[in-house]
């Protein structure tokens, strides 16, 4: 998994509510056997039309607005657990996504992939909402290391929480696997121990 | 501390915990499809790890396959690929697989449980978000990703942190014609889509308790849909006699040795919960949904709410609504009655019930879809076909269809669909779907009536 320790950078702001992967990834694209070319394909119906034309008026569309941090609306990721929604948003170049609020299985999925799910308090998300309104070109500033959001042009900052063993993971680029298996003397002698169904 | 249900499961279940991380969480059962298990098969190739217990995973093929002509090779190339590499990755691995045609085939959530595969008292997952179906049977059961499906295939195991734990209560006497749909509709409008986000819901009070196996499953399906990870109901008499028998559930002495253990599985007098929640039945009504997410729903005798901001604007502009306007009599083209929401025996009785002798209207397409071979035959078996047949349904077989529509059974764009199924978001049933979820009766009164109607004054 690739490390990620801070990063400053531009936001494409998404100010909806209840963002759900079926949004970020239509079950229409879920045929793939592979990882690839998901980003291709993120936000399909909002970023085009019918016809296949770009939606001027869809942020992601929008000159305005680049970057590697996507700001969302409450409760983002919610819906399937489609891992293909966190790979889509990777693929496409983001490497945090901030809400006030993020759906448990998006969550874990974006932290095995090393997109960074990055929680503030619903006063916050706002606060950076009328910075990138003011100016598009405001910077965001994340830490991980220290848990640390800054908004770089009025310097308004919150710590962010996140589980300290994933914290380790992110900055490291270790993943579950490769630590599950380093336990597995402990889950066979669980086995040997436990009543198996 | 006393414990609750979901305690009582989860603490059996961990091999150890890491100090101010995550438990490793043994996974007892594994269930796996065709739409995201191909990544994890990968992943452990190229790490050169095999999969650590092959016995105690299942595989079925649902999310990508036709509903018609399953004898057939499949049109689409994608899916056909894709329902190949799972055949051989199941072959290359010693995993069951029931796929298409099988007798044994379905939706992961249907069919599962009616062989038996998911008891109470285990931990079980599915890369699929509406794993929380298996709790009706007082299972530890959730969802994940394709990364911990790859974790579970290498370890039998989850890094999970321990959700916190919420209760929803529910007693009193429901309404003539108010489904186990109704009762999560109603659960989830109450509450908000993410009110669940971080718990796992136990549901309990007599209206749970005197539900049908078939009923419970479709309550803990859409717990999802309030952002809880999972929902349970403690097993009980129901639970035994619908697992005693069932070609995987424990056989004579072995059942009997079992049920000691399963009666066990509640939740202690006096166990805390982070959260509680307490409705009184009789406030229920049919439901139905008029936005673009589960907890936007009325019941069919009310009127749209007033909105709250731009998010509930743009779901209201996506379905032509407008606010204080009531859904009855809107006309309806298409119908759905399937998912792992809404597609077991019981599903179909209570359709057909109202159906039988009457015909649907011209305008409508209704579509039946089975949520496995096995409920295909019993509908069959009891003559149900027939009454849908002659009522101008049109009868499919097994998968999970339109719910999502990543076969060919897709809702046009601007359609409106009254659903059994479990989501409502912006093309779910196809691109520019604009769909309403319900009840099988509702659906079932929408497709006979042409429009949305209130069913229940014509119910005997």
């Amino acid at each position: 998994m690739e490390k990620f320790i801070s990063l400053t950078d531009t936001a494409v702001p998404l100010e909806i509510e209840n963002i759900d992967t079926d949004q970020i990834i239509p079950a229409r694209f879920l045929k793939a056997t592979d990882k690839e070319g998901f980003g291709e394909n993120l936000f399909q119906d909002w970023r085009f039309d019918k016809a296949g034309n770009p939606n001027s008026e869809f942020n992601l569309n929008n000159k305005k607005y680049k970057g590697s941090i996507l700001v969302a609306g409450n409760n983002f990721g919610c819906g399937s657990s489609r891992e293909h929604a966190a790979w889509a948003l990777k693929a496409y170049g983001f490497k945090v996504i901030i809400s006030s609020y993020f759906a448990d299985i998006f969550k874990g999925n974006s932290l095995n992939n090393g997109l960074l799910p990055l929680q503030v308090s619903p006063g916050f998300l706002k606060e950076i909402f009328t910075a990138i309104n003011i100016d598009p070109s405001e910077k965001l500033h994340v830490d991980l290391e220290n848990q640390l959001i800054k908004i770089t042009s009025t310097g308004a900052s919150e710590k962010f929480e996140i589980d300290p063993y994933k914290k380790n993971c992110m900055i490291n680029g270790y993943d579950d696997i490769d630590f599950l298996v380093s336990r597995k003397e402990a889950i066979q002698k669980f086995e040997e121990k436990t009543f198996q169904f | 501390m006393k414990k609750t249900l979901f305690d009582k499961i989860w603490d059996a279940h961990v091999v150890e915990s890491i100090p101010a991380g995550p438990d490793i969480l043994y996974i007892d059962k594994h269930l796996i499809h065709e739409v995201t298990s191909p990544q994890a098969f990968n992943e452990l190739k190229e790490r050169g790890i095999s999969i650590l217990r092959p016995k105690q995973i299942v595989a079925t093929a649902d999310h990508n396959t036709p509903t018609e002509n399953q004898h057939l090779p499949i049109k689409d190339l994608l899916s056909r690929n894709q329902l190949k590499q799972l055949t051989k990755n199941c072959e290359d691995n010693n995993i069951t697989l029931y796929g298409l045609g099988h007798p044994y085939n379905g939706i992961v959530h249907v069919m599962a449980p009616e062989l038996g595969i998911t008891q109470p008292g285990m931990t079980l997952v599915c890369g699929d978000s509406h794993t929380s179906t298996h709790g009706a049977f007082g299972t530890i059961a959730f969802g994940i990703g394709t990364s911990q499906v790859a974790q579970v295939f290498a370890s039998q195991c989850l890094l999970v942190d321990k959700p916190k734990k919420l209760r929803v209560n529910v007693n009193g006497e429901l309404r003539y014609g108010v489904l186990p749909k109704d009762v999560i509709l109603y659960i989830i409008s109450q509450l908000g889509t993410n009110s669940g986000t971080g718990y796992f819901c136990e549901y309990a009070g007599n209206v749970f308790e005197d539900m049908s196996m078939e009923g419970r499953m479709t309550v803990c399906n859409m717990s999802i849909e309030m952002g809880a990870r999972g929902g349970l109901i403690a097993p009980d008499e129901t639970t035994f006699d619908y697992l005693e028998g069932k070609e995987f559930a424990p056989k004579g002495e072995d059942f009997d040795m079992m049920k000691v253990y399963w009666k066990t599985l509640k939740t202690e007098e006096g166990a805390e919960f982070d959260k509680e929640y307490s409705f009184d039945a009789s406030d229920i009504e049919p439901m139905i949904t008029y936005g673009t997410n589960p907890g936007m729903g009325i019941k069919l005798s009310d009127s749209i709410p007033k909105n709250s901001g731009k998010s509930d604007e743009k779901a209201l502009e996506y379905m032509g609504f407008k606010e204080g306007e009531s859904l009855i009599d809107k006309p309806i083209n298409y119908i759905f009655i399937g998912s792992c929401t809404n597609s077991r025996i019981e599903d179909f009785r209570t359709a057909a019930s109202y159906i039988k002798g009457k015909q649907k209207a011209v305008n409508v397409n209704a579509l039946i879809v089975p949520g496995s071979r096995q409920v295909a035959e019993q509908i069959k078996a009891e003559g149900l076909q027939l009454i849908f047949e002659e009522a101008g349904f049109s009868l499919r077989q097994p998968g999970c269809s339109a719910c999502l529509a990543m076969n060919d059974d897709k809702i046009p764009a601007g359609e409106y669909c009254v659903s059994t199924s479990n989501r409502n978001f912006e093309g779910r049933q196809g691109q520019g779907s604009r769909t309403l979820l319900a009840s099988p009766l509702t659906a079932a009164a929408t497709a006979i009536a042409g429009k949305i109607t209130n069913f229940t004054q014509n119910l005997n």
